[in-house]
């Protein structure tokens, strides 16, 4: 957590996660629902300025409201107002993309809309699929727990 | 307006009278005046019928009434028309003067080899596959019937869903014979009361073994597309359900 106070002894925050400059942020809200951006400045208490960089995530540079993020683990070292150029540089540094993909949330946002893209067949075969589990899922278990 | 014609002093009506004429009032030349008998007002002329037709001199021109013609009703407006009837009836669109039986449009997504689901009737959540649309606009389904009991048999697009899976029903020719007459009710022999409680449990044996071989016709090559896809098979044999918290209008097919 951050240093939150003046006194010698730094208290740590149960916040960890900051609008700050460089932090990766999901947007969660809007026309660009889903993409990934990074925070390059803020405007004011509810805006910040934000950019993709739009050649890795596809997100312009604009303002855009605080509430429309979900802020992530992630944070990229840049300056204020960093160039598109130096932020794709700073993203590739930090290794952003592999990580993001590697965590649990991102994990759980492909699955789901996997499962809604789904057509009647792949339903039907996702259904399939999960009975022969389950089924073979109870056999073991009733074998051990004769067994036992 | 009318356009003004240049006056000078000595002016002369038709019957040789002089009139007098403004001089000091500035004129605008005109080759040619306008129009004889001017609007007052909107639909008001300036000379009524008898007055117009002396100034135009029409007593000239006038055609001498030569062998009869064949008399035809003009087509007069309802403006120029002397009478006018107090209820107006309605007159028939030109569109559906000429009614036009156009074919059904086939719902987008629906192909031949398309597997529908069906929504009502007496196979309803089945899982069939579309052959053709016949000329009523039906659409010409089988099971087939080997697969889920489904035989050939019309549905209305409407009360289908289309998925985006198909059959390769590319090699299968389905039989000329079979369109909308072919699902035609066969009617009693019988009439009346009768007819009505005489029959209804008897099928025609003729009609039921032309049917089983239109099936097998139409079904055997069906079936060997549907072989060759893994689970196509189970897939068509189960019906279609919905779950808890399952939206259709929100699910993809």
């Amino acid at each position: 957590g951050e240093l939150a106070c003046t006194n010698r002894r730094p208290v740590k925050m149960p916040f960890t996660r900051f609008v700050e400059i460089g932090r990766v942020a999901l947007i969660n809200y809007g026309p660009e629902e889903g993409k990934l951006c990074t925070i390059i400045d803020v405007v004011d208490q509810n805006r910040a300025l934000v950019d993709g960089p739009y050649g890795i995530t596809g997100v312009h540079r604009q303002v855009i409201n605080l509430r429309r993020l979900s802020l992530t683990d992630f944070k990229v070292k840049i300056g204020l107002n960093a160039r598109a150029k130096s932020l794709k540089k700073a993203w590739a540094a930090a290794g952003v993309q592999e990580k993001w993909a590697a965590t649990a949330w991102a994990a759980k946002r492909a699955s789901r809309s996997a499962k809604a893209s789904l057509t009647d067949l792949g339903r039907f075969k996702a259904m399939l699929a999960k009975k022969t589990r389950a089924k073979k899922v109870k056999t073991a278990f009733n074998k051990l727990k004769k067994s036992a | 307006r009318a356009g003004r014609v240049e006056r000078s002093g000595a002016v002369q009506n038709r019957s040789g009278q002089q009139l007098q004429c403004r001089e000091s009032r500035s004129v605008v030349k005109k080759d040619k005046m306008s129009s004889r008998n001017p609007m007052l007002i909107k639909g008001v002329r300036t000379y009524g019928r008898s007055k117009a037709y002396s100034r135009k001199q029409q007593w000239k021109h006038e055609k001498k009434e030569g062998p009869k013609k064949k008399e035809r009703t003009p087509k007069t407006s309802v403006l120029r028309q002397r009478y006018v009837p107090a209820e107006r009836v309605p007159k028939r669109l030109k569109s559906n003067l000429t009614i036009k039986k156009r074919k059904t449009v086939l719902k987008k997504g629906i192909q031949p080899g398309s597997v529908l689901i069906v929504l009502s009737g007496r196979f309803m959540g089945s899982r069939v596959v579309f052959l053709k649309q016949l000329d009523s606009g039906l659409l010409l389904v089988t099971g087939p019937y080997k697969v889920n009991g489904v035989p050939i048999r019309r549905i209305n697009q409407a009360y289908v869903i289309a998925t985006s899976t198909t059959v390769d029903i590319s090699g299968v020719k389905i039989p000329e014979h079979i369109d909308d007459k072919y699902f035609a009710r066969v009617k009693n022999a019988k009439e009346g009361e009768e007819g009505f409680f005489s029959n209804q449990e008897k099928i025609n044996p003729e009609w039921l073994a032309k049917r089983k071989e239109d099936q097998k016709a139409v079904d055997t090559g069906i079936v060997a597309a549907i072989e060759k896809v893994e689970l196509l098979d189970t897939y068509l044999k189960t019906k279609f359900t919905l779950k808890n918290g399952q939206a259709p209008h929100a699910m993809k097919f």
